[in-house]
């Protein structure tokens, strides 16, 4: 795609003009519409690279990751995982990219299942992918459970009898079993307390320098992706507005939306007082979305341009990328 | 000298459970001036939520059990018959929730629903109540309220609905507001909305707030004082910029340290608080935090420190404050705050 | 290799004592619920019955003497004596064994086919409409009726009335299977394993399936509650076991013709019935409140 660039390394994922529309029916089924829940997105990613996919709810970030992962078809697109398209991988080859891309779930209570052992749970990975016997198997279950924080005889609690924060560890324990080389954390600590969430980011940190893993954080919490990305893709109704690395998107954003969304997190310092942008309106719906600019409608510098135009995604700095006619 | 609203005097709430009797909030005191907003926070299972629903008596009157003193106005609550607390919901003291969409009723549009409470407080008919809605939608920024007041709560966005029911709630002009999570279901952008809604109508009406929550950003953006919880204690009182820069109890500090940040180095590892909130059934006998407390001492385990004056303006549940704020390394708020 | 052993002996020392744990709560959970235990009560005694009583009869539920006819009950006939003269007692016990028998049977069978159905019904959404339409033409009739029909066209036999009650009441099974499953389906921890690259089999059987046996077995107590009761209609108007064989729809049936002359042929195994039934949807209720998971948090 960027001709200008010459690549160092061969981008470990790379998404390319990902689409997902979801088809909208009346009450008798005719097909009414579409929900433009991911409207072109590309990025790519490095090996051992950690991805922030952030915005507000509705923006498409957790359907960009869903689909991904091919846990939702695209309507139109492709992601190149190891040099192939894994929207057409069939067989051992779909088998192989779904050892290799895991996926870990915001909610610790409902991506358990009750009824299982938590041994059992972190087995049956390796069952689906016929690896080991089954002491080896065990044998397998027992250091993992080591290595995010538990005592063996874990192995044969039931998931109830865990709070969420080690929940979540038992859901990235999981993820972690067959050796995968990138995890989509789909907001993994949005569901625990501030204290629980330091202990999953800092286990989510370690196992990344051990495994060499790489991650699609999506989440909307903006201090938490800055703590954990190492780049950031911003998303606003279903498309991507801006991408940078993390220190310069906190020290410069550029598009009006993330300068926004910026000074809208409340900061745990009274002593910090700051100009808040605040947005007018809301968002608009996907089914929907304004023409030109998707932005426009509530855009504090939006001109005529904005209305008919669909700005690009260009680079203005070496990493730094956004789609905004402010910058052209 | 500004009014003393509300005055919680050790609150207890006690429920009897299949399990036998828990204590969900034991120790609670806090006061409430008009015009101040005094923020409650902790994680969950602290029992904010549940000194929320005591204020009103909302619990289930037959399984829960209050103790000490919840003075509105110097009156009593606790000891108030059913009636009298029903004059004071809505009308005195106004709740919103975190959820705006259980909260509102999904048969009903919301100007019924806004109605339906103006009338029940307030001795006007009809057309005049609908007159008020509309007035109290435009007031929380709800564009052509005329037309939004004949929608139903489905055909309202989460931000339109939490604005609904502010306005629902501030309809009577309630003296004191308890506010319980209010934006945490709402994305960032929509919070900061209605936070200052709620900043705004405060200073508007002259309103006393308490705002529970468990988002220290929240807290500092909009409390003028704080009141730490843990496990259904308060360890902690203290004017917001005191406890951001210098926190007395162990426990705020741990959980000040933990938040990533929006500035400053991001390359530190996160501060871990070792261990978890006990269940309610296992309450430790000395001080509740001891078993996490990294300077808890044999006395920590088997004395439980009272809320005791720290100075003018704080209070603290810990035997050994002093040593450790003098001990303490500088908090990093301060110098965050400098850098900025 | 040495250190391994331990370790497993360990484990298994760990996992024998947190299965006795969980025995422990769940026979204490059990004891508090009171419509559990008494349910459970009137089920084993009248088990006791089904088992012991026809030990206890003396006479033989077959045997006519044609002196003997409609006696009112006494120490010799502790129920009397029905119209040919058999003793009422044992008939009873006897006809027990052959009613429960049915209901038991039936429960059974439909909770094995109303799985099978249900789940994949819930699973395969072109597989949904067809099974649940069946299903709905199947409950469209009213259950006696579908059972006389059945009956009919099988011939009067046991077996017969167990494979027209199973058909009548599988529907009732899918559907609370299927309903179940379709909120499993959507739990977060199926989507992980579709993830993970698991086959619908696996999905279905080792993680959909333990997750809606607790609604099944509710189920189930109430289908052999209400097997009892249609197998008793069903024979009560003749369309059941063939007699001589007693059950407790054919000794109401026989009960019938002599109702103003012999109120007991007609009130024991009315009695018998309604304590059975009776029992068994109290036992049914209170496995729905033990096995509903919104009951065991603690109760604010």
């Amino acid at each position: 795609m960027s001709v200008q660039q010459i690549p160092i390394e061969q981008p470990l994922l790379e998404v390319r003009n990902l689409k997902k529309y979801f088809p909208v029916t009346n009450s008798l089924g005719k097909v009414t519409g579409h929900v433009q829940a991911v409207n072109d997105v590309s990025f790519n990613m490095k090996k051992g690279e950690t991805y922030g996919l952030v915005g507000e709810s509705g923006c498409g970030k957790s359907t960009t990751g869903r689909t991904v992962l091919r846990l939702i078809e695209p309507t139109e697109g492709e992601t190149i995982y190891k040099g192939e398209n894994i929207y057409q991988l069939k067989g051992r080859k779909l088998m192989d990219m779904r050892r290799e891309l895991q996926m870990v779930f915001q909610d610790p209570y409902s991506s358990l299942n009750p009824r299982k052992r938590i041994g059992h749970i972190l087995e049956e990975t390796l069952k689906i992918h016929r690896i080991g016997s089954k002491q080896e198997r065990m044998d397998r279950v027992m250091d993992m459970l080591n290595k995010v924080g538990f005592q063996s005889e874990q192995y044969f609690r039931y998931p109830h009898e865990f709070s969420g924060g080690q929940r979540q560890r038992i859901g990235i324990a999981r993820a972690l079993m067959v050796d995968p080389s990138l995890i989509i954390c789909d907001e993994p600590v949005s569901a625990l307390d501030v204290s629980i969430q330091s202990q999953v980011l800092n286990l989510l940190e370690e196992i990344q320098d051990e495994f060499n893993l790489a991650y699609l954080f999506v989440s909307h919490d903006l201090s938490v992706v800055r703590h954990i990305a190492d780049r950031i893709g911003v998303m606003y109704l279903g498309q991507m507005v801006e991408e940078a690395p993390t220190d310069e998107l906190f020290a410069q954003p550029l598009h009006p939306y993330t300068k926004a969304l910026l000074s809208a997190v409340p900061l745990p310092n009274p002593m910090i007082k700051r100009e808040r942008i605040t947005l007018k309106g809301e968002v608009p719906s996907p089914i929907n979305p304004p023409s030109g600019c998707v932005f426009h409608t509530r855009c504090p510098h939006a001109t005529e341009i904005c209305k008919k135009n669909v700005p690009v995604k260009r680079n203005v700095a070496p990493n730094h990328a956004v789609a905004c006619h402010l910058y052209e | 000298m500004e009014t003393k609203l509300l005055e919680v005097k050790n609150l207890k709430t006690h429920f009897n459970t299949e399990r036998g009797r828990v204590t969900a909030v034991d120790g609670v005191f806090f006061t409430v001036h008009a015009g101040e907003t005094v923020g409650v926070v902790g994680e969950s299972g602290c029992g904010k939520s549940v000194t929320a629903e005591s204020i009103l008596r909302l619990l289930d009157e037959k399984s829960t059990e209050y103790e000490g003193e919840i003075l509105y106005k110097g009156k009593n609550l606790l000891t108030s018959t059913i009636n009298e607390m029903q004059a004071v919901r809505g009308n005195d003291i106004s709740m919103i929730f975190q959820d705006p969409m259980s909260s509102l009723n999904p048969v009903y549009t919301v100007g019924n629903q806004i109605v339906e409470s103006i009338m029940l407080h307030q001795n006007v008919n009809k057309k005049e109540a609908y007159e008020k809605a509309i007035e109290m939608l435009r007031l929380t920024g709800i564009p052509s309220p005329e037309k939004r007041i004949h929608e139903y709560p489905h055909e309202l966005s989460g931000g339109m609905r939490q604005r609904v029911m502010i306005a629902m709630a501030l309809s009577c002009q309630p003296k004191l507001l308890i506010a319980d999570e209010p934006t945490t279901a709402l994305d960032v952008t929509t919070q900061s909305q209605i936070l200052d809604l709620i900043n705004e109508l405060k200073v508007k009406f002259n309103m006393g707030t308490v705002m529970i929550t468990h988002d220290l950003g929240v807290v500092a953006e909009v409390c003028t004082k704080v009141v730490v919880m843990y496990l259904g204690q308060v360890i902690e009182e203290s004017d917001v910029r005191s406890l951001f820069s210098s926190p007395y109890h162990p426990y705020t500090d741990g959980l000040l340290k933990s938040i990533p940040q929006l500035t400053g180095d991001r390359s530190k590892k996160l501060h871990v608080i070792e261990g978890k909130v006990p269940t309610l059934h296992q309450v430790p006998k000395g001080c509740r935090f001891a078993p996490r407390c990294a300077f808890a001492n044999e006395k920590c385990h088997d004395e439980m420190p009272e809320l005791v004056q720290a100075d003018t303006s704080r209070k603290v549940r810990c035997w050994h404050y002093k040593e450790i704020f003098q001990a303490g390394e500088e908090s990093p708020y301060v110098s965050a705050a400098d850098s900025y | 290799m040495q250190t391994t052993v331990v370790r497993e002996q360990e484990l298994s020392n760990v996992k024998s004592h947190i299965k006795k744990e969980r025995r422990q709560l769940l026979i204490r959970r059990f004891l508090s619920n009171k419509l559990a235990v008494t349910g459970s009560i009137i089920i084993v005694i009248i088990l006791l019955f089904t088992f012991a009583g026809p030990l206890f009869a003396s006479h033989d539920p077959y045997e006519l003497e044609a002196k003997q006819r409609l006696l009112e009950p006494s120490a010799a006939h502790i129920f009397g004596t029905d119209n040919y003269g058999r003793d009422l007692f044992s008939r009873v016990a006897h006809g027990a064994k052959v009613s429960i028998g049915v209901g038991f049977f039936v429960a059974i069978i439909t909770s094995i086919l109303g799985m099978i159905i249900g789940l994949y019904a819930a699973y395969y959404r072109s597989l949904d409409n067809i099974l649940m339409r069946l299903c709905d033409g199947l409950m469209a009739f009213p259950a006696i009726l579908l059972a006389i029909a059945i009956m009919a066209a099988l011939g009067p036999r046991v077996e017969n009335v167990i494979i027209a009650l199973s058909i009548v009441f599988t529907p009732y099974v899918a559907r609370t299977v299927r309903s179940s499953a379709l909120v499993i389906k959507e739990q977060t921890y199926i989507e992980a394993l579709k993830a993970q690259g698991a086959g619908a089999t696996r999905i279905i059987w080792v993680n959909i399936a333990p997750n809606v046996i607790s609604p099944l077995v509710v189920q189930a107590t109430f289908i052999f509650a209400d097997s009892i009761i249609t197998e008793a209609a069903l024979s009560f108007l003749g369309a059941g076991i063939p007699a001589p064989a007693p059950s407790w729809g054919n000794l109401l049936y026989d009960g019938k013709m002599v109702i103003f002359n012999a109120w007991w042929m007609t009130v024991f195994p009315g009695i018998a019935i309604m304590l059975t039934v009776f029992g068994l949807n109290l036992f049914g209720d209170g496995l729905r409140d033990l096995l509903d998971p919104h009951n065991n948090k603690a109760k604010k």
